[in-house]
């Protein structure tokens, strides 16, 4: 089955994939403008920051670095190493963004974020789902962040520390797109292992390095276990 | 350092967008080997996974093992919820509902 390519069928679907995103980041950008004020940033310069970085943990990060009077170039290196795993998600979304030429790959790359990824992924598995309608997904979450962390920028303050939950928009927003992804029990068996492995290297060591390793290992596993579970159940056959 | 914000915003702009962009450059236009692509098939679940469970289960830093908080305890029935109901906007307003509650409740 094909997706259509009519305009209206392509931003209607890509919008109403985006709109759960939106609800997420209104909390958590209104929080980020917040925090970034008080360090200091103006709302031209957080609305700045949210087009040209667009990626609310660094955000959060860089912003906590500042008032604690970090140079730039720590900044720089840390927001580096919190996004590295965008490089896995990038690497997983090219299987299904085959025959794209450079300019909408590069387009598209800018919108790659954990929600971004994790609704593409789910959308191009188990519907008529195609590059317009996942570009449209990426833009209209990232126009949402964007006035979201200005207008906390502008107006944060009237918002109390903590009120109605919103430092938990994010885990929860994880939660949902985590369930999104489970297909089976070797999927659960590969979220339980990166999930301890990612804490035991966050209890170990400090930084955001953990997330990346502890990706890669439990990936690793996992197509060990299919190679494993693959050739038990031929045996099984041939028995 | 208040004119440099704009040149920091800059550089970590352009650290963010590359890893962003390389694999898609790279990748998209070959014909990837099996294993490969079964181990790109468990990075969303594995990315995920990486990074809620360090969040609701460690706090503070450096990072210290914490079980016993509102994070986590709120994350149980937020996940039971996700799972049937599979939405993300409904996921979302639960859990701050809950833990906005659970904050109460702890205090």
């Amino acid at each position: 089955m094909r997706a259509s390519h009519n305009l209206w069928s392509v931003m209607k679907d890509g919008i109403t994939a985006a709109w759960p995103i939106c609800v997420g980041y209104a909390p958590i950008g209104l929080a980020f403008g917040v925090l970034a004020q008080k360090a200091g940033l103006s709302p031209g310069e957080i609305g700045l920051m949210s087009l040209l970085v667009f990626a609310g943990s660094a955000q959060f990060i860089a912003v906590s670095m500042i008032s604690g009077g970090a140079a730039p170039i720590p900044i720089i290196l840390t927001t580096f190493t919190v996004n590295l795993r965008h490089l896995l998600m990038s690497s997983a979304l090219a299987v299904h963004l085959q025959r794209l030429n450079a300019g909408w790959l590069s387009l598209y790359a800018y919108g790659v974020t954990d929600e971004s990824f994790a609704m593409n992924m789910t959308r191009f598995r188990e519907e008529p789902w195609d590059w317009r309608r996942a570009l449209v997904l990426n833009h209209t979450a990232n126009l949402a962040w964007i006035f979201s962390t200005i207008i906390g920028g502008y107006g944060g303050q009237f918002i109390p520390a903590g009120a109605f939950g919103i430092d938990y928009a994010l885990p929860a927003m994880f939660i949902c797109l985590l369930v999104l992804q489970i297909r089976g029990s070797l999927y659960v068996a590969v979220a339980v292992i990166a999930g301890l492995l990612a804490v035991a290297c966050a209890l170990l060591f400090p930084g955001n390095a953990y997330i990346v390793a502890a990706t890669a290992a439990a990936a690793t596993v996992g197509v060990f276990l299919r190679k494993w579970n693959g050739k038990a159940s031929k045996s099984e056959e041939t028995l | 350092m208040k004119g440099d914000y704009v040149l920091l915003i800059l550089g970590m702009g352009i650290v963010t967008y590359l890893p962003r962009w390389a694999p898609l450059i790279l990748l998209s236009r070959r014909q990837l080997p099996e294993w490969l692509r079964q181990w790109l098939d468990f990075i969303p679940v594995a990315v995920l996974s990486a990074l809620i469970v360090p969040a609701v289960v460690t706090t503070g830093e450096p990072r210290q093992l914490a079980v016993f908080q509102p994070a986590l305890l709120v994350s149980i029935p937020v996940f039971i919820f996700a799972w049937k109901t599979r939405s993300l906007a409904g996921t979302v307003i639960i859990g701050m509902a809950l833990f906005w509650i659970a904050g109460k409740c702890f205090h």
